[in-house]
């Protein structure tokens, strides 16, 4: 299998072609000797018995019809270890810390298989994350994929790290990790999330891989699917509760509709491949929880909208298949409000089984929907403000009025190291809820409304 | 015979040295892989594969199984949970685990399960195709028949009895023809009927929106768009639960394993409201989530429809679920692309108006060979990508749906379920069903839906007049309307489905209540003539008692009693 053929015909853009090879394998890895010395790896997208076309990871500079060409026999495949986590490796999983070279427990196809959907355990632990808007009113769960929609500009690395440092299931001890894969972000960027995993001790936790914006763009197809080879791993065979950061969506995509071109492909909805939405399934799919095993795999990716557009095909495909999106607000970061998350257009889709009596608290779904409520109406009464004045308003219009400010500045805004709790934010909620006339709560059951109303609240 | 890969890049492979025909099933590589002929040119064939391809080399092995794909018809189906080529998938978990991993054949129907055959013909019969020769008793309430395959017929020479595996012969023919209780059908052909009628009977779902204002006929077709919380989980499985059919085929189509995992939970622990039975037990499940292969994805929406033309061939009547068409729609797009197809509008391929058509037209009412009567209703839900109707896929659905329901996300934030919106939605089968109406509900139930409709309508246009100037600003008459269309929404057309009375409502008492709200109008319009002041009319009490009547156990006695006061309240304002 190590027989080196240097029957190169063609170079294009990141793919090169080769001729009268032995049978090779579709998907399988290629190690091409350039005439330099220097190495570079590909994958095989295109095998018939007369050509064979292999993308190359690196980029094919350097690439000339005397280099040698191997393959491997097999796909590829990255060697997992549990010494994996405090490791920085390569968009390509090589070591960058200067580290030695993971010692392989076992060595796992990056594809993945799909979860039969019969082993799936629906999600439905609470995972805390600290931010009022995320906790309150778009809970996470364990086993989720919640990608955070932003835009150029917006603090939505602050937030993933911030989710990082504090997420957690509360009054569990069980494992905790962190995978972070970056495709395509710049090297500013990639330090501050490094520096920042060193300052707070969560490196220890963590296995980051790195893929900048000066790597190869083909590179970035690989580095999520090692990612989450990497956080399956964790998950399934060292019940580790994993959360896994992939930023930035956008990138991948990007180098997804670079690859099509490049490979003469019939472009879809404003020119990405039209298996954009198995593409992104085959990544977002790999979040879950399986019966019987006690790790989890839960994804927070970072997707930043060109043009903040949200019916671009990159957020709208991936709202087909994740579980909701928390939506960055230009309009909030512009006020000054950290972190600018509006909560109007953000949904968890799985909040309703991972809150309650016994999960979260009993009074927790109506006070959400109360503010929602009340804030969707604040806001609605703010566009009439401005053509009529607020005196217009009658009084009760007047308080949702404010109310929506208040919501906006005390249970939006929050500190970048506040690690609010669950009890915390339904308080802040009840706090700015007692603004209101009592009668303007009608979601609230008056069970609750006697429990915790500060009013009532009997201590 | 055997060939080998010539070429292989992703889900399409090349294949030469044999010669399929279209639509043959064959298994690539040393791991057979299954795929399906798709396209054949000269010597080559192009073949979709239903399962991952990576390592797999040209020079491989082919083997052409000479059929088209098909699936298992016989008992054991219901309470299955099959992926889009009818693998059941406990069995896929037993056989590789927690994840789908390739090259592994499942049979869609158990073999080892014995099951009691009872013949229903004797030896010297002659049989045709279609005909029933035996029943199984599949669950305790569904009485399988079982069926000469449609293209098989004779004379019986030999009929057994007693306990069989599905396929162990239990009919022999004159002319030596042995027939199981199991036949395979392709799922790309419709199974052949004696006649198809036109629908005339509607699917009773006890939903008062569906069955008093947009009405589905049994054998028709309906789609529902699926907006972000709209709440079509909740409506799809009232539907599930209380659709007056026999049994039930759904499709998850590329949607989300987790909702997936959800459905496969909580379907086991429905309880059917007939029998007290569990659900499934009338009931087929096909998952087949986005990140399966795409082939597959292609064909699961072919694999429950001929299962659910199996059981309308026994003379049930069936209803399927199709969620979403546009999952399907978007596997058609991507295998065309591989394919390298001159793309038609967005992308999806020129055909697809064509197979939506097809897959629709599947659906109807029947009378089988058997010369059963029984029926599909086919209910595809579509997702528009950014809420756009105007993609083709919605476009192309509404084209031929007689139904459309639209889910509405701002209902259901203003907590108004079912949160289906009545000036959108509409109904084709309303004519055709006229006569039903008249004869088994009321024969003013027509024109008192109309009227209902009506004044609805109305009240959108009122609507945009009081956002300006205020309700007071009204005349009276059109302040008495928006009454009334507040009751129709809040009394008739809201149903909680948490409600243990209220999730079902039989049609006797949607016309009761319908009729009760037309009478307050009525009176109240003779009462605004006399001259009655608006205020008095509005203040009468028993309107707002109306409103938990539906509610109660025992609703004839507590309308009565309301009517009866409503009567005397209008009495005493005098003027009726």
């Amino acid at each position: 299998m190590t027989k080196e053929y240097k029957t190169i015909t063609e170079i294009s853009g990141p793919l090169m072609f080769l001729e009268k090879t032995e049978p090779v394998g579709y998907g399988e890895l290629v190690h091409i000797n350039l005439p330099d010395g220097t190495t570079k790896r590909g994958q095989v997208l295109d095998t018939s018995a007369d050509v064979v076309a292999v993308q190359v990871f690196e980029g094919t500079g350097g690439l000339n019809e005397e280099s040698g060409v191997v393959f491997s026999g097999e796909t590829i495949k990255l060697p997992v270890s549990k010494d994996m986590l405090g490791r920085i490796l390569s968009g390509s999983g090589e070591p960058l810390d200067g580290g030695p070279r993971i010692v392989p427990e076992d060595r796992v196809d990056v594809n993945g298989a799909s979860m039969n959907p019969y082993s799936r355990m629906p999600p439905e632990d609470f995972i805390q994350t600290g931010i009022s808007t995320i906790d309150g009113t778009n809970t996470l769960v364990r086993g989720q994929k919640l990608p955070i929609f932003s835009g150029s500009g917006l603090p939505h690395n602050e937030i993933a790290l911030q989710i990082a440092r504090q997420a957690k299931v509360p009054g569990s001890e069980e494992p905790f990790a962190v995978v972070f894969a970056a495709m395509g972000i710049t090297n500013e960027e990639a330090q501050y999330f490094m520096e920042d995993f060193e300052k707070t001790g969560a490196l220890e936790r963590a296995v980051v891989f790195l893929n900048l914006a000066d790597d190869p763009a083909v590179e970035r197809i690989i580095t999520p699917r090692m990612a989450l080879t990497a956080a399956e791993y964790l998950a399934y065979e060292h019940d580790m509760h994993v959360l896994v950061i992939l930023t930035d969506i956008t990138n991948y995509c990007e180098a997804l509709r670079q690859m099509g071109a490049a490979r003469e492909e019939v472009p879809g909805r404003r020119g990405y491949p039209g298996y954009m939405y198995t593409d992104l399934a085959s990544l977002y799919e790999r979040a879950g929880v399986i019966k019987g095993r006690k790790g989890s795999v839960t994804q927070f990716s970072i997707l930043t909208m060109p043009g903040d557009d949200i019916t671009h095909p990159i957020p709208d495909l991936s709202g087909y298949i994740t579980e909701g999106q928390i939506v960055v607000s230009r309009e909030l970061h512009m006020k000054g409000i950290y972190p600018p998350i509006n909560v109007l257009p953000s949904l968890s889709r799985l909040m309703n089984s991972g809150i309650g009596d016994g999960k979260t608290r009993d009074d927790h779904k109506a006070v959400s929907d109360q503010m929602y409520a009340g804030y969707a109406e604040g806001r609605d009464l703010r566009g009439l403000v401005a053509i009529v004045g607020k005196e217009a308003l009658s009084d009760r219009d007047q308080k949702i009025l404010e109310f929506a400010d208040l919501f906006e500045d005390r249970f939006v805004r929050q500190g970048r190291d506040e690690d609010r709790s669950i009890e915390d934010t339904l308080q802040v909620g009840w706090d700015i809820l007692s603004e209101l006339p009592e009668a303007l709560l009608t979601r609230i059951d008056n069970k609750y409304i006697d429990k915790y109303h500060p009013a009532h609240k009997s201590n | 015979m055997k060939g080998e890969i010539y070429r292989v890049a992703g889900p399409v492979v090349t294949i030469m040295g044999i010669k399929p025909k279209m639509y043959d099933v064959v298994h690539v590589g040393h791991e057979g892989l299954m795929g399906e002929v798709i396209r054949i040119e000269g010597d080559k064939a192009t073949v979709q594969v239903y399962e991952d391809t990576s390592g797999i080399k040209p020079g491989e092995p082919v083997v052409n199984t000479g059929m088209s794909l098909s699936v298992e018809l016989g008992p054991g189906l219901l309470e299955s949970i099959y992926d889009g080529i009818q693998r059941p998938l406990k069995v896929l978990q037993e056989k590789m685990g927690d994840f789908i991993d390739r090259g592994v054949t499942a049979n869609g129907l158990d073999r080892e399960r014995v099951w009691e055959f009872k013949p229903t013909v004797s030896s010297g019969d002659s049989v045709t195709g279609g005909q029933t020769i035996g029943v199984v008793q599949e669950t305790e309430n569904v009485e399988h028949k079982i069926m000469m395959p449609p293209t098989v017929s004779g004379t019986v020479e030999e009929i057994k009895s007693g306990k069989f595996k599905v396929d162990e012969t239990v009919c022999v023919l004159t002319d030596g023809t042995e027939v199981s209780m199991m036949q395979k059908w392709p799922v790309r052909m419709p199974r052949p009927v004696e006649k198809k009628f036109i629908p005339r009977k509607p699917l009773i779902t006890g939903q008062r929106i569906l069955d008093g204002l947009f009405p589905v006929a049994k054998g028709g077709t309906a789609a529902i768009p699926g907006p972000f919380g709209s709440g079509k989980t909740v409506t799809q499985q009232q539907l599930a639960k209380w659709s007056d059919t026999d049994i039930v085929v759904y499709i998850g189509c590329g949607e989300r394993g987790n909702e997936m995992a959800d459905v496969l939970n909580e379907f086991p622990e429905l309880q059917d409201p007939k029998t007290g039975r569990p659900l499934m037990e009338r009931t087929v499940l096909i998952a087949n989530t986005s990140n399966m292969p795409v082939a597959a994805r292609e064909a699961s929406v072919y694999t429950g429809i001929t299962i659910a033309e199996y059981y309308r061939d026994m003379g049930y009547d069936v209803s399927l679920m199709a969620d979403s068409s546009s999952r399907w729609a978007e596997a058609m797009r991507e295998i065309s692309s591989r394919l390298e197809e001159m793309p038609g509008e967005e992308g999806y391929p020129a055909y697809l108006s064509a197979r939506l058509s097809e897959f629709y037209e599947r659906a109807g009412a029947v009378k089988s060979l058997a010369a059963e009567e029984g029926s599909i209703t086919v209910i595809g839900a579509v997702s528009p990508p950014g809420g756009d109707f105007s993609e083709p896929v919605t476009q192309n659905t509404l084209r031929i749906v007689k139904v459309f329901w639209a889910l509405d996300a701002k209902l259901a934030q203003r907590r108004h379920f079912p949160s289906i919106d009545w000036l959108t939605s509409y109904s084709l089968y309303t004519q055709g069903l006229s006569d039903w109406f008249a004869e088994n509900v009321a024969p003013d139930w027509v024109p008192l839906r109309d009227h209902a409709m009506d004044l609805l309508q109305q009240e959108s246009e009122l609507q945009e007049i009081v956002q300006l100037v205020g309700s007071d600003a009204l005349p009276e008459d059109q302040q008495l309307v928006l009454e009334i269309c507040r009751m129709l929404r809040e009394y008739f057309l809201q149903q909680n489905a948490f409600h243990p009375v209220d999730t079902y409502c039989p049609f006797d008492k949607q016309y009761k209540l319908l009729k009760a709200i037309s009478k307050y109008s009525d009176m109240a319009q003779a009462s605004l003539e006399a001259g009655i002041p608006m205020k008095d009319i509005l203040s009468i009490e028993s309107k707002d008692e109306l409103a938990k009547v539906k509610f109660e156990e025992n609703f004839d006695d507590a309308l009565n009693v309301v009517m009866e006061k409503m009567d005397k309240e209008f009495a005493a304002l005098g003027g009726n």
